[in-house]
């Protein structure tokens, strides 16, 4: 029997042809890397290979790296295996990894996401034989609202909280969702401050994409200064010292998970938006349906039951492979804090 | 709809008590009076009868979205609520129906009596008819019972703010087993109704367990009446115009139940109201709990069953005297009128007993006392404190438990599921074995007791050590001991093991004992009081 094209090994997603790995979890000697979120790109890599938008953002994450930046659709041959990058919408410079050999070709998502977020370049489905689908939200449940209308419920919100004479504290991953948050706010509102983590990885990003002015909180800022205006911060900053100077403030979490009433409780977080750099259900789908594949292979998320699904309802030959996004994304509280 | 759905959005995005009273204010003050009594209803838990099974609910909504029914069960075990999953995985929908609450109500209440094809239907088109929101609030109305954080109290708090009623002559009011179809908006809280009191308890005053230090805390001792706390079922009996009612304290007219409780009319004058706890007596002793359970669960009471499982009314105070409120009047005179009106009865001919009070001079005296709960087959003590009036709802400090420690064994952790509502996701409902003849056999369930922090530590070791998947349960590698504490325990032919206990929870994990150190079903057997 043939080796595939792609395996999972104890490393990562190995194409032994061209002795490459994609979004390796263990050190290896040449990684492609589909995007600057801590799962998919590792420390300790020996050459980095990602979308030249993406360089900056894992050199800010790990420093200096050796590292090469393709563009969109740029092919590069390694061993006769051909290797291209493809926009996946999941956040700035997220690339889907299209991989031919000897005319079969396979792809594999990375994260992505269908909806343009008016951000992140737009998820371009990928002909393809054999397709390796994340599928963080593979459940029916997860139905997104168009972003326009989160955004207007967020402006809202932000709105009335500014009348009340409150501070809003916004909190999103600080590569990806924060972007896509500061790019949405409405600035007649009020002003947008930032938390460092956020801020940094903003400033690292600005050259190549478009976002409104941000103010990053120092010591010297005060609360007087603050209040009514908006504060972008990471999950983690939720419950922290630092959050206790905005007094009296609410918060508010943008993330996939806020569909279930549960997610939010758990956090006691005052009021949960519905925003997903990820596919729904109905996205997964209509992604499959656009690559024309045969063959799935399912990672990241409600795996068993997303394959079930391919295989018993659609008929196609869809199994699991376990990677580590998946270890990471199997505890809960991790899930709420980021989609990464 | 859109109202209701929108304040229920409000109550449940906040978790602060101040904005939940002022969205409940607001609306009280804005809706229309059908819709005021109804919300009412629902957040007291008085639900209109489900007018369909869940079995068909589950079907007919797989039906329109076009999905197979297994995935349906696997999204609901993830979710952990079945409104809400059925809300989450029905077609998107934009529309805004224009009904109002009551409305929507009266046709759940109609629906009962339609056939299966006309409920599908009513059903098919309500459901897109709603937004994500209306539809769960729709379908926690067909199913079950709000839990967002509203208590009685809260509720009863923003109605007084909204109509200027005073907090306590409202929670008076709304006792009782009134149904928004037997009665008005106008009629249960505004109007004054002398013929609706005639079976009205009055509030429970609720009792708080007692804290570390707790001694230095109360002041001097002679302040404090002691009493034995016995596990039954806490009752008000009323009698007024020569009838008995009982209630029970989830505010429930238990009456029926209790037939033997009909004698009292003969000894105990009109214009009285008793707080005490059922209790079961058989022998001339207080019984088991789960004796009690024989005659909690069944619809008809049998002459056998009054004979075989007798029950007395432990009585412990008195809320009305000549009919009369005496709620204000210090603890020890309301006692004082009780032991006078009791110790002149029979309370072997009649079944009700009074409940002994005793005082102590120093904290040794008492926790000696509370020493003996066991062999007195209490749960410990209660303490009253003597000069206080009688209060409404769990408000701290007058009075408190002083329960004995717990029963304890080590056990194993065999079997996992998912929790609910918050917990849902990760694995914190378990089971747990204890070894016979070289098996672990089941001998309780608990689900409370471990820090979010250990929970989501034995969630992430059952994800990685499961056996066997049964739906929501997985069978996992015996690996895990915990220490549960129980606080009651009895033999009982309904349970593999043989034995039942009472309240089971978590303690602690005891990361230190390999499971070969747990404990044997000999070792439990041995806990039952002889
Ligand atoms: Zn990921
Ligand atoms: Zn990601």
């Amino acid at each position: 029997m043939k080796q595939p094209l792609l395996v999972f090994n104890d490393k990562g997603i190995y194409c032994e042809q061209a002795n490459v790995y994609i979004d390796a979890w263990r050190p290896v000697d040449k990684c492609i890397i589909t995007h600057g979120h801590a799962d998919h790109s590792r420390w300790g890599h020996k050459q980095y290979i990602t979308h030249k938008n993406n360089v900056p953002i894992i050199k800010h994450r790990l420093g200096e790296i050796s590292v090469t930046g393709k563009d969109w659709n740029e092919t590069f041959t390694i061993n006769s295996v051909t290797f291209s990058l493809h926009p996946a919408g999941h956040i700035i410079a997220s690339s889907q990894v299209r991989v031919e050999y000897k005319g079969e070709v396979w792809v594999f998502t990375g994260d992505f996401k269908t909806e343009d977020d008016g951000l992140a370049e737009v998820y371009q489905p990928v002909k393809c034989h054999t397709f390796i689908t994340e599928c963080t939200f593979g459940l029916p449940a997860f139905k997104w609202t168009p972003q326009e209308e989160v955004f207007r419920d967020i402006n809202n919100w932000w709105a009335t909280n500014k009348e009340e004479g409150k501070t809003s504290i916004l909190f999103g991953y600080s590569l990806g969702k924060a972007q896509r948050l500061l790019k949405h706010l409405d600035t007649s509102i009020g002003k947008i401050y930032t938390h460092g983590a956020v801020e940094n990885m903003t400033e690292v990003v600005r050259p190549y994409y478009d976002l409104p002015p941000t103010t990053l909180i120092t010591r010297d800022t005060s609360k007087e200064e603050i209040k009514g205006n908006i504060v972008v911060a990471p999950p983690s900053a939720h419950g922290s010292t630092w959050i206790r100077r905005f007094v009296p403030y609410v918060t508010a979490s943008a993330s996939g998970w806020m569909t279930f009433r549960g997610a939010r409780r758990r956090r006691a977080i005052d009021r949960g938006f519905v925003l997903s750099d990820h596919a729904d259900w109905d996205g997964l789908l209509s992604a499959i349906d656009a690559t024309g594949c045969e063959k799935i292979i399912t990672t990241h998320g409600y795996t068993d039951i997303f394959s079930r699904y391919l295989r018993e309802e659609l008929g196609y030959d869809a199994r699991t492979e376990k990677t580590q996004y998946e270890e990471e994304n199997s505890e809960t509280e991790k899930k709420i804090d980021n989609e990464d | 709809m859109k109202d209701f759905a929108q304040l229920i959005k409000k109550l449940d995005s906040t978790n602060k008590t101040n904005e939940k009273v002022s969205a409940l204010t607001a609306y009280f003050q804005n809706a229309n009076d059908d819709d005021k009594l109804w919300t009412i209803a629902i957040l007291s838990h008085r639900r209109p009868k489900r007018p369909v099974n869940t079995t068909l609910l589950r079907l007919w909504a797989t039906e329109i979205s076009g999905i197979p029914l297994w995935l349906f069960e696997e999204s609901y075990h993830i979710v952990g609520d079945l409104a809400e999953t059925i809300a989450l995985i029905l077609p998107a929908s934009e529309e805004h129906s224009k009904k109002s609450l009551s409305q929507f109500v009266s046709e759940i209440i109609e629906l009962r009596t339609l056939s299966e094809e006309e409920k599908k239907k009513y059903l098919h088109d309500n459901w897109l008819a709603l937004n994500y929101f209306e539809r769960f609030v729709f379908n926690k109305i067909l199913t079950g019972s709000f839990r967002i954080g509203v208590s009685q109290k809260l509720m009863t708090r923003a109605l007084s703010k909204a109509t200027g009623i005073d907090e306590d002559i409202l929670a008076y009011k709304l006792m009782g087993d009134w149904t928004p179809e037997n009665t008005t908006y106008k009629k249960l809280i505004l109007e004054h109704n002398e013929e609706d009191y005639l079976s009205k308890p009055y509030p429970f005053y609720l009792a708080y367990a007692v804290e570390d230090k707790f001694q230095e805390d109360l002041g001097p001792i002679s302040d404090w009446s002691f009493e034995h706390k016995w596990d039954g079922i806490r009752s008000q009996v009323i009698i007024r115009n020569d009838e008995v009612f009982v209630w029970s304290r989830g505010e429930e007219l238990v009456t029926d139940k209790y037939p033997e409780f009909q004698e009292f009319l003969k000894v105990i004058p009109n214009g009285t109201v008793l707080d005490g706890e059922i209790l079961p007596f058989g022998e001339g002793e207080i019984g088991n709990f789960n004796a009690l359970q024989t005659r909690i669960g069944r619809k008809n009471i049998s002459k056998a069953l009054l004979k075989k499982t007798p029950v007395i009314l432990n009585a412990y105070d008195i809320l009305e005297w000549e009919g009369k409120d005496i709620r204000q009047k210090p603890f020890i005179e309301r006692r004082q009128i009780l032991d006078e009106l009791i110790q002149n009865i029979d309370s072997s001919e009649f079944g009700i007993y009074l409940s002994e009070t005793m005082n102590f001079e120093t904290w040794e005296e008492a926790a000696a006392e509370r020493d003996l709960s066991r062999e007195k087959r209490s749960e410990g003590l209660m303490l009253k404190r003597k000069d206080s009036p009688y209060l409404v709802g769990r408000k701290k400090g007058d009075w408190w438990k002083w329960k004995i420690d717990p029963f304890t064994i080590d056990a194993v952790l065999t079997y996992a599921m998912r929790g609910h509502g918050r917990r849902a996701n990760l694995y914190t409902d378990y089971t747990f074995g204890l070894w016979n003849d070289g098996e672990l056999v089941t001998f309780a369930k608990a689900y409370s007791g471990l820090t979010d922090a250990e929970f989501r530590q034995v969630d992430a070791w059952i994800k990685k050590n499961t056996l066997e998947r049964f739906g929501p349960v997985r069978s996992v590698t015996p690996h895990h001991v915990f220490e549960i504490g129980f606080e009651g325990i009895a033999e009982s032919s309904r349970h593999k093991s043989g034995i039942a206990t009472r309240f089971p929870r978590i303690l602690r994990w005891r990361k230190d004992k390999p499971i070969e150190e747990a404990n044997t079903l000999s070792d439990l057997k041995a806990l039952i009081p002889k």
